[in-house]
């Protein structure tokens, strides 16, 4: 365990688990997202408060899951790489940046057409959507701080003590619908009485968000090489990994 | 079929939501190889000019 560990820190491994495991997890992301979409959009019958409305929660919160689960992933990267001065803590955290805002701008756009409908607003400045484009401004803030130095280890530095200092805004995110009140609806799934919505309107869902998870990391598995390959490519096993 | 894609009425919110759903998907897995790409032709340039250096 520890000897895996200790590998995760060493670069030409990192790329080439990466350039292995890809493949494989987009295979597995197009199936369960696949059988999400099927179940979802054709099988799971409409909510009976929301209508067909309800189909938009395929969507919106496996990406809202996400958003958060990235942001902290980077944080804990760049924590990593902060305190153990390990290149690759910030090469993850870095080739998280763009998927985990591309993944909360879709959270923000597929909320505001349910809200449309559901609450007759596109926005409204409610806690959970509050804290939600928070976390998109800090996502811009670590990209832009990376690209601001000159120097790329500065760049490096400075972005993961802001991703760092920007976790305190995950569990704000998360409670915000149990410590304010707030126009969205608390939590569904996750509630010490089990989910609240039957197996047909689940395991749609569940499947939908495994394989939003399945597609981050298959995309970060992409980004991380070449994110390690600016870092190292002064490397001699950089040399063979470019040939092939 | 028809009532399949009219969504019950909510066709403008839940279509649309999906669409963008899929531009965040497809743009994820373009922009993440194109910056792949980029990557190996940088460091392709690098080690071209650090072996013309040592000539």
């Amino acid at each position: 365990m520890w000897t895996w560990f200790y590998k995760l820190a060493s670069p030409p491994y990192v790329y080439g688990v990466a350039a292995r495991f890809a493949p494989w997890l987009f295979g597995a992301a197009a199936l369960t997202i696949g059988y999400g979409l099927i179940a979802g959009l054709g099988i799971a019958p409409p909510d009976y408060q929301q209508g067909e409305a309800f189909r938009m929660i395929y969507v919106h919160v496996p990406a809202a899951i996400l958003s958060v689960t990235v942001y902290s992933i980077m944080a804990v990267a760049s924590a990593v790489a902060l305190i153990w001065r390990i290149k690759v803590g910030h090469a993850v955290a870095a080739a998280s940046v763009p998927i985990g805002a591309s993944f909360t701008l879709m959270t923000l756009v597929t909320g505001s057409l349910w809200g449309k409908p559901m609450w007759g607003t596109y926005w409204a400045w409610d806690p959970r959507l509050t804290s939600e484009l928070i976390l998109l401004f800090l996502y811009v803030g670590v990209m832009s701080l990376r690209s601001a130095f000159e120097d790329p280890a500065r760049g490096d530095r400075a972005a993961a003590l802001l991703a760092v200092v920007g976790v305190v805004n995950v569990p704000i995110v998360h409670f915000s619908v149990v410590w304010w009140n707030s126009l969205h609806q608390g939590s569904t799934i996750v509630t010490l009485e089990g989910p609240k919505m039957p197996g047909s309107m689940l395991w749609p869902l569940l499947s939908m968000w495994l394989g939003f998870m399945l597609f981050y990391g298959a995309v970060l598995c992409i980004r991380v090489q070449g994110e390690v390959l600016n870092r190292e490519r002064q490397s001699a096993w950089v040399r063979e990994a470019v040939k092939s | 079929m028809s009532g399949f894609w009219s969504m019950g009425g909510y066709a403008r919110y839940v279509w649309p939501c999906f669409a963008f759903a899929a531009l965040v998907v497809a743009w994820n897995v373009w922009s993440a190889r194109r910056s792949l790409q980029a990557a190996r032709q940088r460091a392709a340039r690098a080690l071209a000019m650090a072996s013309r250096d040592t000539q």
